[in-house]
């Protein structure tokens, strides 16, 4: 597993709360972590902040599962 | 009660009466205290009397890119925010036949889209440290409606309904939004009313007195306060019985 997507997993599993486990790259934000939409603003600021990007909103649309965080930021993180 | 040492709280307006009240309340229950306006003088006289723990950050609340750096401001001289007091506010009557559309812009960016654009930037930061009060001060008008003011009534009719949105969103991570709405507040223009003026307005106002802006800042005060937590999407009217709403 890259550090990228080591540390979007450690931040989903503190932010909303769930089992490490749970945190697979297709997990759903929403569908399968129970995330609601608040959480999922949260999650893409705490992403931002980790990792040194800004996320406009139209990609934040595109990322609903964390496989799609990963790839984002392995794409466009600074640090 | 209502202690607030160790709270970060920006107020717009602050030189107005109403805003230095607030401003005064809230730094002397212990809060650091960010003063926005537009005339600087005002604002440095202002920081110089009540002392420490306050900063002065101006802003011209019509200008949008000022609007947008007014909280980063306030973060950054205080070290965070915790408490945002939108006070600000503007009037450009005319009969509603009369209306320009300049006036009825002027009045709606100021009092309802600069609160909208403050409250954005600072609920982003409350999110962050799942804990915030916004108080946003509208007036009874909003309510009741006023003839010659169906711009500022709209304004601040739109602050208590945008509150309520907001409130139900970020309610979970312990944040509030809520309105404080004045009735007649002593003010440079009641003090221009001649007595029978003031008189036909007092006839509507069951406590026989206008209100002050330490009456406001009271309201202010107490939903700033961590004790009231769980007050959110409210409006606290301080009329003195004029409109009991």
């Amino acid at each position: 597993m890259s550090d990228i997507a080591e540390r979007v997993k450690k931040i989903v599993v503190e932010h909303l709360g769930v089992d490490a486990e749970k945190v697979t790259d297709n997990a759903n934000f929403i569908d399968d972590l129970g995330a609601d939409s608040l959480d999922t603003v949260e999650l893409v600021m705490a992403f931002e902040e980790e990792f040194g990007v800004e996320i406009p909103d139209d990609a934040a649309e595109t990322i609903v599962t964390v496989g799609d965080a990963i790839k984002f930021l392995e794409k466009n993180a600074s640090a | 009660m209502f202690d607030l040492s160790g709270r970060k709280a920006l107020v717009t307006g602050a030189t107005g009466g109403i805003g230095g009240a607030i401003a005064r309340a809230l730094h002397a229950q212990g809060a650091e205290v960010a003063l926005s306006g537009t005339r600087r003088e005002a604002l440095d006289a202002l920081a110089g009397e009540l002392g420490g723990r306050t900063h002065v950050v101006p802003a011209n609340l019509s200008d949008k890119e000022a609007v947008e750096g007014l909280v980063p401001a306030a973060e950054a001289a205080m070290g965070g925010l915790d408490i945002l007091v939108n006070n600000a506010g503007i009037t450009r009557d005319n009969l509603f036949m009369r209306m320009k559309d300049e006036e009825w812009e002027a009045v709606v960016a100021v009092n309802l889209t600069a609160s909208f654009r403050l409250m954005r930037a600072a609920v982003k930061t409350m999110m962050r440290r799942r804990y915030g009060r916004i108080v946003s001060i509208g007036s009874v008008v909003g309510t009741t409606g006023n003839p010659g003011q169906g711009n500022y009534a709209a304004s601040k009719a739109g602050l208590v309904g945008m509150s309520k949105a907001l409130a139900a969103e970020v309610a979970s991570r312990n944040i509030t939004v809520n309105c404080v709405a004045p009735g007649f507040i002593e003010s440079p223009m009641t003090d221009a009313l001649n007595d029978k003026q003031r008189e036909s307005i007092l006839a509507n106002v069951p406590a026989g007195r206008l209100g002050t802006g330490r009456d406001v800042a009271a309201a202010v005060l107490y939903l700033a306060s961590e004790e009231a937590g769980y007050v959110t999407g409210a409006t606290l009217h301080v009329n003195g019985g004029m409109a009991m709403i």
